[in-house]
């Protein structure tokens, strides 16, 4: 029962702060500080600060890094050169979704993996087990912490100049030395910042003191929502492709990799089900799990503080994929409409 | 936002954290700071309808926040008179000032005597602080 939570190097700064800690993945982490919708709200419009050091890093580096990484992950790792970073999945022999991350091409024969907590040690064994001469797997998570600054002002409260998504480089904050990425999951503009862990605490006050407010996974959450980015174990998991969660764009289908088969049939054929994003049309908040008549079910659900309605994503029958078309979910025993609506479900300033 | 914790001593509490207002042979319910600050911010209230009969101890609707769903109990029984429309518009009415505008429900009581059974506000304080 008392199993052991671990905690970032920002625990107790979290704490101080008055956020309410929830588990997430094995670590203690927080939920929220002021409040859900004014955190969402801030990043919307201006900025705010994530801790997502319990996400994992792992490093594979070796001459045939490279080609350990193409045989495994579904994107086209050729496509990008040292100093960007590519979405990318890890996909299984059926073509569903062990995991997905973000691969940061640090020069020819070094990458750097982060990948979502819940997922580090399996993929970690993942690439151990397939590990070819010449290529080096290392868990380096404990390492490093990482900051998700967000929001259209995030470059101009940290003193950066904004750069183009899906870059990185080495950049420093009032002297703390840090790798800024130009990634996020809120879908507004900002970076991660990967950290050494020591050096952590201070970077996350000198990113306070600038002006970014303090928020909690649970407007992580409503956020990537909104921006209809799926999460990894609700929206796909090992059990669903990536076609038919409409992730056909970072699958590079012209190449061989594990689950390359598969997922070329899928899409030949059709997917029967596919991830439609859909937006309540009567008061009703759609949850995890609830069932859609037809055949579907949300794999996703919350209430949009930019819509101030209930918003989510599910499996539907494809034709009922298409936007426009009428759901009924069964909200705990009470049928409530929604529509399929185009992604993302609130348009940001980077989505749009 | 919310307002600062607190039990009204005029109020009678339900262990499930609902408080009502006796009033005559009617009563107005609603949820405690203590609920309130437990969820967060609620974003929407699934109210009963009005002249739907409320058992005690069984739910009569619902509350959510972004993150949770949570039952509303009612601590006595009776029937729906009133629903509050503003907290159906704006649930958050209920984190600015639940014993206030944030009521949720007034029943006409079908047996008055179930109120000897509800905590006083110091019974319900001592019930928080065990938990």
């Amino acid at each position: 029962m008392a199993q052991t939570l671990q905690q970032t190097p920002l625990h107790d700064r979290h704490v101080a702060l008055g956020a309410r800690m929830v588990p997430f993945a094995g670590w203690e982490m927080p939920v929220q500080y002021a409040g859900v919708i004014p955190e969402h709200r801030a990043v919307r419009r201006d900025c705010g600060v994530f801790d997502v050091s319990h996400m994992g890093e792992i490093e594979i580096e070796g001459p045939r890094a490279a080609k350990l990484l193409q045989s495994t992950l579904s994107n086209d790792l050729d496509r990008i050169r040292a100093g960007q970073a590519q979405y990318t999945l890890l996909t299984n022999e059926t073509g569903g979704v062990v995991d997905d991350l973000i691969v940061y091409k640090l020069d020819e024969f070094r990458f750097l993996l982060v990948v979502n907590a819940a997922n580090r040690a399996v993929d970690y064994r993942w690439f151990r087990d397939r590990e070819i001469p010449g290529s080096d797997v290392r868990d380096v998570s404990d390492e490093y912490a990482l900051l998700a600054v967000q929001g259209p002002r995030a470059f101009e409260h940290l003193g950066l100049p904004d750069a183009k998504a899906f870059t990185f480089a080495e950049g420093e904050i009032d002297g703390i030395v840090c790798m800024v990425n130009r990634t996020g999951y809120t879908g507004e503009a900002g970076c991660e910042l990967l950290v050494m862990a020591e050096d952590a605490g201070e970077l996350w006050d000198r990113v306070l003191e600038r002006g970014a407010q303090p928020c909690g996974l649970g407007a992580r959450d409503t956020l990537r929502l909104e921006a209809c980015f799926p999460l990894h174990g609700q929206d796909i998991t090992p059990e669903t492709d990536a076609i038919s969660a409409g992730l056909t764009w970072c699958c590079a289908l012209d190449k061989e990799f594990t689950g390359a088969d598969p997922l070329r049939e899928i899409k030949e054929r059709g997917p029967d089900r596919k991830l439609a994003p859909f937006v309540m049309e009567e008061r009703a908040i759609p949850r995890t799990g609830m069932a859609i008549d037809g055949g579907g079910e949300v794999t996703s659900g919350t209430h949009s503080p930019m819509l101030d309605r209930g918003v989510g994503m599910g499996y539907v029958p494809a034709p009922d994929a298409k936007p426009g078309t009428e759901l009924t979910i069964d909200v705990r025993g009470r049928p409530r409409r929604a529509r399929v609506v185009k992604k993302p479900i609130y348009p940001s300033h980077e989505t749009a | 936002m919310a307002a600062t914790e607190s039990y009204p001593g005029e109020l009678k509490y339900h262990r499930e954290h609902d408080w009502a207002r006796i009033e005559d042979d009617e009563a107005v319910l609603g949820i405690t700071w203590f609920a309130q600050d437990a969820l967060g911010e609620l974003v929407h209230y699934e109210a009963p309808a009005e002249g739907a009969s409320v058992a005690k101890d069984e739910s009569y609707g619902e509350v959510e926040s972004v993150k949770a769903v949570s039952d509303l109990i009612s601590p006595l029984s009776g029937e729906v008179v009133a629903v509050n429309a503003k907290v159906v518009e704006e649930p958050e009415t209920v984190n600015d000032d639940a014993y206030g505008e944030g009521w949720l429900i007034r029943i006409r009581l079908s047996d008055p005597s179930e109120v000897d059974s509800l905590l006083d506000a110091a019974a319900y304080r001592e019930l928080l602080a065990s938990q």
